[in-house]
């Protein structure tokens, strides 16, 4: 681990402050269950960390209107333990996912949207293009974790969160605080395929740092999340997918589907969206979300099990909302 | 003939045989026991090495100038040097050391190493792709047994299949390394080793090798081990990190720590080499094997590695005619090293699994195809009653079912057999157990407990023998300076340490009696020590507590010396063991996912010690082959030569909620006249073979290779 500067400022504006407008300089601290190791690793090598933990605003999991409220400090624990999330079980569910009691005693709901991609290329110092002597390491490498949608190139990692899809498909909002102040988006907004080296997996500004997710009522809405994990232990999942369907009588009148590790990006399907809307949420319009679901996508050399994966999530995704 | 050392009868048995907690259990338990990785000596240094960052290449130049001007940097010592060639990435460049751990890794980050680079090949199990690149070496055939083409046309059924597991590592939870404290003449080494007795002459020898050193004697070496943290045939020897973190201590004259990190443990310290196979194999109508075909290739690093045992256990040189034929791999990845009951596991895939889809093709139950065919094994009635046993334990009557044949819905059920063997014949050993006048009893030998109750079982041994307690013994093991013992290595420790222990504790109770006898006025052949006492058999008066007896020594110390190999110490030990294992899965044919729900063991090694530790063996053989069953691979890129996942996050291992239920019988009172015979190997084979087994009867084709990952299940369903 390279020497750092450590501070804790007691504000999310002091925090940005603190932060260097220019990538890489300067890293954000809230768990740390995935910065440390990035840290050590020398991955990372920032010379100023700035540490969260002091700013009690980022704190709780509560209910906000009719809504629900998560600090960006809020740990994984803290979701499940709350009264306030009760309704949300597609998001329980995903939390669920995160089996290790570490994981979810340290890291955030924040710290798992933030996390950087679990590509092994990247984790081993070829950067987030998994680059070797200008060439492009996945294509023809060791691609069976990689993306099956969203992967024409440069990127072909997916993205590594448990909770976004869930979170997506609930319609949350993100707040984000800079040194001049706070801007929120669209959670989905919050992430992006990068096109070149010099972007990121977010579209976060070095300086910036995530304060707050907001979701909407769940009521009227069925949800569900069905994760395909190999082990029990602590395991990324190989695909997830969550679903939250608008019911009119016993017909679909509005479905978002998002499937997580499939892409570099959470990723949206329109397509399987399509599939369901109008019919009722059972077993066939499932699997018919399923494959369309799908339908773009262009598995790399070892991946094309995850076609079949991400067909088996939404269809026990929509099972499990109905 | 019988003799005084042999093992008491199984009425006069009060502790051997028995469950016992494991002596070391509450020091472990408590965080007490100190491992290698837990020595901080006063003043003590921080080291670390440098790897290779290619997959081959020739060193061209080391510069060290930044790492000298790095914080607390305290010295540095070549391990290889510019002109040498490199075979694998990580392989060991260079150790340096700080004073602090954070400063070392610093000043490592600021070596540069420039390399020319030479062509690497890091993949095997495509055999012809490693042909065009040059990296495979024909082998002969090997031809055995009845006349094959003869064989070939009585055959009723015949498979042929492709199968094969990838290389795995050894991934100790304490990784390889030592601290090595030089001061003057005397070289003290808390080693993580399987070896103490060994360490002094390897590191003697590295030591002298270097002539800015000269000459070093192995006894000014003392080898420190009281507990180590896993090895599985990986801790011999001092390697190059143990050698030159002795030269750091000599340098700087401070104690030094090198211990690897967890990617050097898995890129360099450890590895099991692979195996693929074309089989045919070949029955009769009724089931009798006939012949057996194997081409088969692999890979254990650059050297390469031998050919597999196969066919495995089912092998009868007269009735199974069989031709083998075995290809070298060479690649550039870190070499093999000797992973628990060596080329075992792969022969038993490699003959297992071919074994039940050939029983499947003949319509027949496993249970009885194994069974039928047990007269080509080297101990058929042993395995016919294993057989039995374990299919109690799993249920396998009442649960089984034709391939494939599983009902509906996603998840299917099945279940697998294999059958393993082993030696596990007892190393040398040289055991001193002492009587002192107040009681006190130690057994004293320079073995060492890997974890796997050598603790416990010496402890019951000499317990016995003297008519005391477990808690009474005081065991000393775990260093060089004590009487030399072997190596712990292939199951040969608990049959060398129990009988070096046995006679050498028998010889220190005879001296003992001799001098009650002359206390008591009794004859020192009728007395006995049983239940804590020490008395005439045939005069109940003549008696003295333990204590007692001991006060009677005054002032000396009793030494008895006990040795194995001992032509007249009586038959305490023998070799060759058989056992069997049998799986229930569940496979979800949607998603590819494969779930253990029970795993049964039956094994016999004639006498068991300790019922627990013995157990203990099995549970952890069994997890451990759930791991490489289901989960780990050595993942390299054939691009960069590195392997992508020497971490604990994608070399997957198994979690509590992965393994299901473990369920072990230990075959005893069948066996127990031949001795004790090791434990560690065998039960370590048979995992993989009987979870693979068990895959193919739930889904109806067989996944070819371990591990059983998702995309693989769906690629052999899609296949179909």
């Amino acid at each position: 681990m390279q020497n750092f500067e450590y501070i804790a400022p007691n504000s999310a504006i002091a925090a940005a402050q603190a932060l260097s407008p220019k990538q890489g300089l300067t890293a954000v601290l809230a768990g740390g269950t995935d910065l440390l190791s990035l840290m050590k690793e020398r991955v990372e090598t920032p010379t100023r960390v700035v540490s969260l933990r002091n700013i009690a605003a980022l704190r709780g999991v509560t209910k906000q209107g009719g809504g629900l409220r998560i600090g960006a400090m809020a740990t994984v624990q803290d979701l499940l333990d709350s009264k306030a999330a009760a309704g949300y079980a597609s998001l329980l569910q995903a939390a669920r996912g995160i089996t290790a009691p570490q994981v979810r005693a340290m890291g955030t709901v924040a710290g798992d949207l933030l996390q950087r991609p679990r590509c092994w290329y990247y984790r081993n110092g070829y950067g987030l293009l998994a680059m070797h002597d200008g060439k492009a390491l996945v294509p023809s490498g060791e691609n069976r974790y990689h993306a099956i949608l969203g992967n024409k190139g440069p990127a072909y990692f997916v993205n590594a969160s448990s909770l976004a899809p869930a979170l997506i498909s609930l319609g949350a909002q993100v707040t984000v605080a800079g040194p001049e102040g706070e801007r929120s988006m669209a959670l989905a907004d919050l992430f992006q395929i990068p096109s070149s080296a010099s972007e990121r997996e977010n579209t976060l500004e070095p300086n910036e740092i995530v304060t707050e997710i907001t979701v909407p009522s769940a009521s009227g809405w069925k949800t569900g999340t069905y994760e395909v994990r190999q082990r029990q232990l602590l395991d990324w999942p190989l695909v997830t997918a969550s679903v939250a369907l608008r019911m009119r009588g016993n017909r679909v009148s509005d479905a978002r589907v998002v499937l997580g590790h499939v892409a570099p990006i959470p990723w949206r399907s329109s397509e399987a969206e399509t599939a369901l809307n109008g019919q009722a949420a059972n077993e066939s319009s499932g699997e018919a979300a399923g494959k369309a679901a799908v339908s773009a996508a262009t598995p790399l050399s070892q991946n094309s099990a995850k076609v079949q994966l991400a067909t088996i999530a939404v269809k026990r995704a929509v099972a499990m909302a109905g | 003939m019988a003799t005084k050392y042999d093992w008491p009868a199984a009425e006069d048995r009060s502790l051997i045989g028995k469950r016992h907690n494991r002596v070391d259990g509450p020091a472990k338990a408590r965080g007490a026991a100190k491992y290698s990785y837990d020595r901080n000596l006063d003043g003590m240094l921080f080291a670390k090495l440098v790897t290779s960052t290619v997959p081959h290449g020739r060193i061209v130049g080391i510069d060290t100038s930044r790492a000298e001007k790095a914080p607390g940097y305290k010295g540095h010592v070549n391990i290889l040097n510019v002109g040498d060639e490199v075979q694998w990435a990580g392989a060991e460049i260079l150790a340096i050391c700080a004073d602090t751990e954070e400063h070392v890794r610093d000043a490592a980050a600021a070596v540069t190493v420039l390399y020319e680079s030479m062509p690497h090949w890091v993949k095997d199990e495509d055999v012809e792709k490693a042909g065009t690149a040059n990296r495979v070496q024909p082998a002969k055939d090997d031809t055995k047994g009845p006349d094959l083409e003869e064989a070939w046309k009585s055959a009723d059924a015949t498979v042929e299949g492709y199968y094969g597991l990838a290389v795995i590592t050894h991934c100790c939870l304490e990784p390889h390394g030592q601290v090595v404290d030089w001061t003057g003449d005397d070289i003290t080494v808390y080693a993580s080793t399987q070896a103490v007795a060994r360490i002094p002459g390897d590191l003697a020898k590295g030591l002298s090798r270097d002539e800015n050193i000269g000459t070093v004697a192995p006894d000014s070496v003392h080898v420190i081990t009281p507990y180590m943290g896993g090895g599985f045939g990986s801790k011999f020897n001092i390697d190059t990190w143990g050698i030159a973190c002795a030269k750091l201590s000599k340098m700087t004259g401070k104690p030094v720590k090198l211990m690897l990190d967890r990617d050097e443990e898995l890129m360099v310290a450890g590895g099991r080499p692979s195996d693929f196979g074309n089989i045919k194999i070949g029955a009769k109508k009724d089931g009798t094997l006939v012949a057996y075909e194997s081409e088969t290739w692999s890979t254990g690093g650059i050297a390469g590695r031998g050919s597999p045992p196969v066919p495995y256990v089912y092998n009868n040189e007269e009735r199974l005619a069989q031709k083998a034929r075995h290809l070298n791999v060479s690649t550039n990845i870190g070499p093999a090293r000797a992973w628990r009951a060596p080329n075992h596991p792969q022969a038993a895939v490699l003959t297992m699994c071919p074994m039940e889809d050939l029983a499947a093709k003949l319509d027949m139950n496993p249970v009885d195809f194994f069974k039928k065919n047990a007269d080509l094994t080297a101990r058929p009635e042993v395995y016919r009653y294993e057989i039995d046993k374990c299919a109690e334990m799993i249920g396998w009557s009442d649960k089984w079912h034709k391939r494939g044949d599983s009902g509906s819905g996603p998840v299917k059920r099945g279940l697998g057999m294999s059958l393993h063997t082993w030696g596990g014949r007892p190393h040398d050993s040289t055991c001193e157990v002492r009587i002192q006048p107040d009681g006190g009893v130690s057994v004293n030998m320079a073995s060492q407990d890997l974890g796997v109750g050598t603790y416990t079982t010496l402890s019951v041994i000499a317990a016995e023998t003297l008519g005391l307690q477990i808690p009474d013994i005081t065991v000393n093991i775990g260093s060089s300076k004590l009487p030399i013992s072997g190596a712990s290595g292939g199951s040969t420790t608990v049959g060398g340490t129990t009988a070096s222990t046995r006679r050498a504790t028998v010889n220190a109770l005879d001296e003992l009696k001799a001098v009650v006898a002359e206390a008591l006025e009794a004859d020192a052949a009728d007395l006995v020590a049983k239940d804590g006492k020490v008395f005439s058999k045939t005069d109940s008066s003549k008696s003295l507590s333990w204590a007692e007896a001991c006060r009677k020594l005054g002032n000396r110390t009793i030494t008895g010396q006990g040795k194995q190999p001992d032509r007249n110490g009586g038959k305490l030990n023998d070799s060759g063991v058989g056992g069997v294992q049998m799986a229930d899965v569940s496979v979800d044919v949607e998603t590819g996912i494969v779930s253990i729900n029970k795993i049964a063991a039956v094994q016999d090694v004639g006498l068991v010690i300790c019922l627990e530790q013995c157990e203990s063996q099995v549970y952890g053989s069994l997890i451990q082959g759930v791991a490489w069953a289901l989960y780990e691979e050595s993942i390299y890129d054939q691009t960069t030569g590195k392997m992508l996942n020497p971490d604990m996050e994608f070399y997957k291992l198994p979690g509590a909620g992965d393994i299901g239920e473990l369920e072990v019988h230990m075959v005893q009172n069948k066996y127990d006249d031949r001795g004790v015979i090791g434990i560690g190997e065998p039960p370590a084979i048979s995992p993989g073979a009987a979870i693979s087994n068990a895959v193919a009867n739930a889904i109806g084709v067989r996944v070819p290779t371990l591990p059983l990952t998702p995309d693989k299940v769906l690629a052999a369903l899609a296949d179909a």
